[in-house]
């Protein structure tokens, strides 16, 4: 296991850990929703995972309260919303800006640019990122409208609102 | 003045749709095996999406080329076999190949096929590809990047098929088709399994002070500061440390990016019939900005007016881009 793996399994310090547990409650239910959906609509995604359905994912947006547990197993799809200090092993790990993250799934940016700028970080097994990236460029349009769609106007204008929002912010804590 | 068709890459479905979108004349891609040198995790088609995406192009204009472009170890050609076989059926424009007798075989069982010579096959003098055209029928060849654009425009005039460059993406060591670092490190061949640096096999290691190891197989491939600009974690962009230069160096090739831009009317000039941006392994993002950039350049080029292509550094590996030994035979 890599030492960015081990790190995050163990957590930054993050300020507010009650505030984390809160925001974690209050997205949960929102992130169910939109996983599923996604899964439904896009099952191609699952064929360019291969045995990689069944991994651990961590994907760390530097600047939220919280980090998310992805497994994109389509028996069983879990994309939870958990605080820093309560994250599972991860098999993989994926580490950037939130907005970055947003764009990079929506193939709005290079993964291998960012990557080469230093401001995306991988971690654990490089095959499980490489294959979830390959899976998610290959879905047309733009994943985070979609999941914005699901709630109608309100979606929309969160969505707008998360992009103004981390357009230009610095990052907490550790993150780069 | 040449034609100056626009080849692009594609790893998925979607990413072929967005470079005909964008202007891809024609778009190169490959099978989910090792028939092909960019064999990642998650990369490349299916059949059926290849007949799909051959439709997609052809209602579109543009072509699809099939790469099979590895080199079938003994005993294993039925894998090369197919390929070409599904290529033929749903109607490829034409097949990249590298090896002999993957040529010699799509020669005889499909002779409709064209024949396009990939870069791996690393036929650089009129001899070695006035071969290939006598032998396999081959129609265009992909020149090795070890050439200067003089060379080129010489090369031209004594081979009887077209000519196509690279005008962007990666650089490797430039020894195509032969280069075996990563078997040694990793079992698994570029130029056989398709692969070099298997991500099954590559770690990226945080360090507490934010520096960043690359490791391929166990080995440490290279070292980036809390704030360097990083490269891909092959053995050829690897930075060791020597008796002779103790604080590390880049012993074969830097993390660099071949950028042509400024080049393309002098390309098109020496008779450069087609210009290839590498990058199947890369993003739509990726695609979809360097097509766009390159089809208008061309098009400028064409109606005869200066070409404007600043702004594609950002995809450079390491940020940082190199005109190779198209300028000079000292590029490094
Ligand atoms: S090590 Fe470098 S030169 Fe060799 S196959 Fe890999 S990228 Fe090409």
């Amino acid at each position: 296991m890599s030492e960015i793996a081990t790190r995050i399994e163990a957590g930054p310090p993050t300020p507010g850990g009650a505030l984390s547990r809160v925001a974690c409650l209050v997205a949960q239910p929102f992130l169910t929703r939109i996983v599923r959906r996604i899964a439904q609509r896009h099952p191609a995604l699952f064929a360019r995972l291969g045995a990689h359905c069944r991994t651990d994912y961590v994907i760390d947006p530097v600047e939220l309260p919280f980090a998310l547990h992805l497994r994109p197993d389509p028996e069983r799809l879990i994309l939870r919303a958990t605080p820093r200090d309560r994250l599972p092993p991860a098999g993989a790990s994926i580490r950037g800006r939130f907005l970055l993250l947003l764009e990079l799934i929506d193939a709005e940016q290079d993964g291998d640019a960012a990557f080469f700028s230093r401001d995306l970080e991988i971690g654990g097994d490089t095959e499980a990122v490489v294959r979830l990236r390959n899976a998610l460029d290959d879905v047309d349009g733009s994943i985070a409208e979609e999941a914005a769609d699901m709630f109608g106007p309100p979606g929309r204008a969160i969505l707008a609102q998360l992009r103004r929002r981390y357009r230009h912010v610095e990052p907490q804590g550790d993150g780069r | 003045m040449s034609v100056a068709e626009l080849i692009c890459p594609a790893g998925t479905p979607s990413a072929l749709r967005t470079a005909v979108d964008a202007g891809a004349d024609a778009v190169y891609c490959g099978f989910q095996n090792a028939t092909n040198a960019r064999n990642f995790p998650g990369l490349n088609f299916t059949p059926q999406e290849l007949e799909e995406a051959v439709a997609y192009a052809h209602g579109r204009g543009a072509k699809v080329l099939l790469a099979l472009n590895t080199y079938p170890p003994a005993g294993r050609t039925a894998l090369w076999r197919e390929a070409a076989e599904i290529g033929a059926r749903v109607g490829v424009d034409a097949v990249i190949v590298a090896d002999m007798g993957v040529a010699d075989h799509i020669a005889r069982a499909h002779p409709g096929i064209r024949l396009h010579l990939s870069v791996q096959a690393a036929a650089s003098s009129p001899e070695a590809i006035r071969y290939y055209c006598a032998h396999f029928g081959v129609k265009r060849v992909v020149l090795p990047r070890i050439l200067t654009i003089a060379e080129i425009r010489q090369i031209r005039k004594e081979i009887p098929c077209e000519i196509e460059t690279f005008i962007f993406g990666n650089h490797g060591l430039m020894v195509e088709g032969r280069c075996s670092l990563t078997s040694y490190l990793t079992g698994q061949s570029t130029n056989m399994d398709g692969v070099c640096s298997p991500a099954s096999h590559v770690e990226y290691v945080r360090h507490e002070d934010g520096a960043m190891t690359s490791r391929l197989a166990g080995f440490a491939i290279d070292r980036f500061g809390p704030d360097e600009k990083a490269g891909y974690p092959t053995i050829c962009k690897g930075r060791y440390n020597a008796p002779h230069r103790p604080e590390g160096y880049y012993a074969f090739e830097e993390p660099i990016s071949l950028n042509l831009a400024p080049m393309l009317h002098q390309l098109i000039e020496a008779g450069v019939h087609a210009f290839k941006i590498e990058g199947r392994q890369r993003s739509k993002s990726y695609v979809r900005t360097v097509v766009s950039a390159f089809r208008k350049a061309v098009d400028e080029i064409r109606a005869g007016r200066r070409a404007d292509l600043d702004g594609l550094v950002a995809l450079t590996e390491g940020r940082k881009q190199t005109q190779g030994a198209f300028a000079t035979k000292k590029w490094r």
